[in-house]
């Protein structure tokens, strides 16, 4: 009884202090770094510190209408609530910080860590980071933040190729040094790895992002192996960023109380990403290519491709900045997105044809930003998919209406 | 931009934005018509059914897994990775069957036949042909229209069949008769003889009804036992169903009312011609253009008159298609007739080419009547004395299938 009195003033006293103090969260200032890397995105987010404390919170909501068919068919419209997640980061001392990220997805019916780590700082060019960590591979897995983007939807090859937001249990090195308008920075971690999920999967090929539903491994690596992931990425202030990373390990439980069970199965992940605005007209352009390379038993069925490509490239060009119906700063953009995924690259046995299960799409946009911590965001989609054997793609189309917003 | 055309802009985009949301009930894509897909259903059918249609529909296309059952040795991992779009299947995906040479019945089934499973989940070998077995590959057939096949009744099959040709046409079909297993129930006017019924599905008519079909595609295609077939084809042990009986009923149900395939440029006086060229060279002796239905539970494929080309019989093919391997009373020689409608969309099923015949050994409309040998040996002849243009009306006819 002493102890929910105590609970209740201690709440109440919070809610008055509140009600007097209305600065009680702060909005920090943004990394205002010009020269900030992709890697940088974790830091590089709009926080609200708390009163005094060390503590800085913040997070960002994603939801949407939209209406899409495919072959004439469609589910009809829906409004969907796709993400929201909650950041919070602490300074626990000038050179030793704790940020973790949690993501509500569909409304709560999937719930993850996707970032919790401790990074501890001994040089600019040497830290140390273990905890749950992203593996920084591509550029969207880095810098995901909805409100960054014109797109209500993620890339497909970076979603459903290459497993967006995948993050594991793990520990490495990162760091940068800046050198004029030079920058350069990498990350490498040792992690928590892929598992056979990924060509045993209810999606009938090779799909990396079934992983992610693998709550085990964050305690237990199915190989028994460690998965090695590493970026370099390298940016001139006046050209853009360069990212080159890598993935990979063994994914199969080879063995098992000491018996053997099958080779080692290797994954192996290349990416490449590039960003850049073009001077005076201000066009921001941002892409990424992805190869996938995986070890698939040559019994398994060729369903399960062995190699995947993909990628995707955003041309986002401002048509006006100004201040408009007294918001400060409004961004009217006119953007376009091109994406490419081949689920399975190479030719079936028995008649040297192309294996096909591809699919491409086109996605005009138009995105408003009332503030830049804001997005609303109109999209069309035209997408055709073909299924393995090459027969005639479905095409999907539509609109959705969304918006992004850090808080 | 000037400020007033700034203002006016910021207005108009959300009222653009709300009559996109309130008008936009129409789809933006469209539509494939009814004669160019496979997919679809018989025309009649009740909400109820429509509903049960759509299960059967999602229990076709679930994939299989270890944790649901697949294998571990297996052939496919779902049921659509067979039959695209309903239609005919791809040589990536034909399956091998062995150990049969006669009507004795199969001397490997304790070496793991009928079937082939060549594939297997990691961790495991996949089966292998046993030294001595025979063997034959059949590539999927298309789903279309098998409600109509099966209401077929066995009188009217044993109608057309001619076994000693008393007709002497050349041409003398038979049915494969069929021992049924227990979960099997015969239609109360199924022929019965010597304890054997009438199969009318598979290369070799070795299926019963839709029933027998699809539990035998779960288990030797997929792994998935039954309550109806409940042996592992891997320990050849039996184990616990993996499938719910229900999800097998939806399955059977979705092939029963998958509607047939619709011919297309019928009024075409090529077609026609062609049409005509069909049944002078007596192709239509065993690829009947016109059958009835009986009496079917479902009332959409009750007594109803359809085109499916075929007679559902087993025919001599002579010794070029003859693979030493044969199910039932069937001859290893003797494949059932194949229904013809369908195969002019073939090709949007198979990855944009042709894979005809039992094997898909043959890339075309054309190479496929001329592997045709035993009965069909004179109606091959009779095309390959047909005139350049005679031979494409009837291509032209037999892709408007």
């Amino acid at each position: 009884m002493r102890l929910k009195l105590l609970c209740i003033t201690f709440l109440f006293s919070i809610n008055f202090y509140s009600q007097i103090d209305p600065v009680l969260l702060k909005r920090t200032s943004k990394d205002s770094t010009k020269q900030a890397l992709n890697m940088d995105a974790v830091y590089n987010r709009p926080f609200l510190n708390i009163g005094k404390t060390p503590i800085a919170v913040g997070g960002y909501l994603e939801a949407n209408w939209q209406r899409l068919s495919t072959d004439g068919v469609s589910e009809g419209h829906q409004f969907q609530a796709r993400r929201l997640t909650i950041f919070m980061s602490s300074a626990i001392s000038k050179r030793v910080k704790f940020l973790s990220e949690i993501e509500f997805e569909e409304g709560g019916k999937e719930i993850a860590i996707e970032f919790a780590s401790v990074d501890v700082e001994f040089n600019p060019l040497v830290n140390f980071r273990g905890g749950i960590i992203m593996n920084p591979i591509g550029a969207f897995n880095q810098n995901h933040d909805g409100p960054k983007w014109e797109f209500t939807d993620r890339p497909i090859s970076a979603t459903q190729m290459l497993p967006s937001t995948f993050s594991n249990a793990g520990a490495g090195l990162f760091g940068k040094k800046y050198s004029k308008n030079w920058m350069i920075g990498y990350e490498a971690y040792f992690s928590g790895s892929f598992d056979n999920s990924i060509i045993e999967n209810t999606e009938n090929k090779t799909f990396l992002p079934a992983a992610k539903n693998n709550p085990e491994r964050f305690e237990e690596i199915n190989s028994g192996l460690p998965l090695f992931t590493s970026k370099i990425a390298i940016r001139n202030s006046k050209i853009g960023e360069l990212g080159l990373s890598y993935m990979g390990g063994v994914y199969n439980k080879f063995q098992d109380e000491g018996i053997i069970l099958d080779k080692k199965r290797r994954v192996d992940i290349y990416a490449l990403d590039f960003n850049t605005t073009l001077p005076k007209i201000k066009t921001f352009i941002t892409s990424e290519l992805a190869w996938v390379k995986v070890d698939v038993p040559e019994t398994y069925g060729q369903q399960f491709g062995n190699k995947q490509f993909g990628g995707f490239i955003d041309i986002v060009q401002p048509l006006l900045t100004k201040n408009v119906l007294g918001w400060e700063n409004v961004v009217l953009n006119l953007a376009c997105r091109l994406e490419y995924v081949d689920w399975n690259v190479g030719t079936f046995n028995e008649t040297s044809g192309n294996i096909a299960e591809d699919i491409w799409s086109i996605m005009p946009a138009l995105s408003f930003r009332p503030t830049s911590q804001t997005v609303f965001r109109l999209n069309y989609r035209f997408q055709k998919q073909t299924d393995i054997l090459g027969n005639p793609p479905a095409t999907t189309d539509g609109f959705s209406v969304g918006v992004s917003t850090y808080f | 931009m000037q400020m007033k055309t700034i203002h006016f802009f910021f207005w108009v985009i959300p009222i653009l934005l709300i009559l996109l949301f309130t008008s936009c009930d129409e789809n933006y894509t469209e539509i494939p018509a009814d004669d160019e897909v496979l997919d679809g259903t018989v025309e009649g059918l009740s909400h109820e059914e429509l509903a049960r249609f759509l299960k059967g529909d999602a229990a076709f296309n679930e994939v299989f897994t270890r944790e649901t059952g697949l294998g571990p040795t297996f052939v496919a991992s779902s049921c659509i990775s067979c039959h695209a779009g309903d239609g005919k299947g791809h040589p990536s995906t034909t399956l091998t069957r062995f150990g049969q040479i006669d009507e004795t019945g199969n001397l490997f089934l304790n070496q793991g036949g009928p079937q082939l499973q060549n594939r297997s989940l990691p961790g495991f070998l996949p089966e292998q042909i046993p030294s001595g077995a025979t063997f034959a590959k059949f590539t999927p057939p298309a789903n279309t229209g098998l409600g109509f096949l099966e209401s077929v009744t066995d009188a009217t099959i044993l109608a057309m069949a001619d076994p000693n040709d008393v007709n002497g046409d050349g041409i003398s079909g038979v049915p494969n008769w069929i021992d049924i297993p227990d979960f099997v129930i015969p239609t109360s006017n199924a022929v019965s003889q010597n304890g054997k019924y009438i199969g009318r599905f598979g290369k070799k008519a070795a299926a019963f009804d839709l029933l027998h079909q699809t539990v035998n595609a779960y288990n030797q295609d997929i792994g998935i036992t039954s309550i109806f077939n409940p042996i592992d084809v891997y320990t050849n042990l039996e184990i616990d169903p993996e499938i719910a009986t229900s999800t097998v009923n939806d399955v059977v149900f979705y092939l029963q009312t998958l509607k047939a395939p619709i011919q297309r440029n019928q009024g075409d006086a090529v077609v026609k011609q062609g049409a005509t060229i069909f049944n002078q060279i007596n192709c239509a002796s065993c690829h009947k253009s016109e059958l009835k239905t009986g009496y079917s539970p479902i009332k959409a494929l009750s007594n109803k008159t359809f085109a499916p080309y075929t007679d559902l019989l087993l025919h001599d093919m002579g010794s070029g298609l003859d693979d030493g391997y044969t199910e039932g009373s069937a001859k290893t020689y003797e494949w059932r007739t194949p229904p013809l409608w369908g195969i002019g969309l073939s090709e949007d099923a198979q990855g944009g080419n042709y894979f005809l015949m039992h094997d898909g050994r043959a890339n075309s409309i054309e190479s496929a009547i001329l592997m045709h040998g035993g009965e069909a040996n004179n109606s091959k002849t009779g095309y390959q004395n047909l005139s350049q243009s005679d031979r494409e009306a009837l291509l032209k006819f037999i892709k408007s299938l």
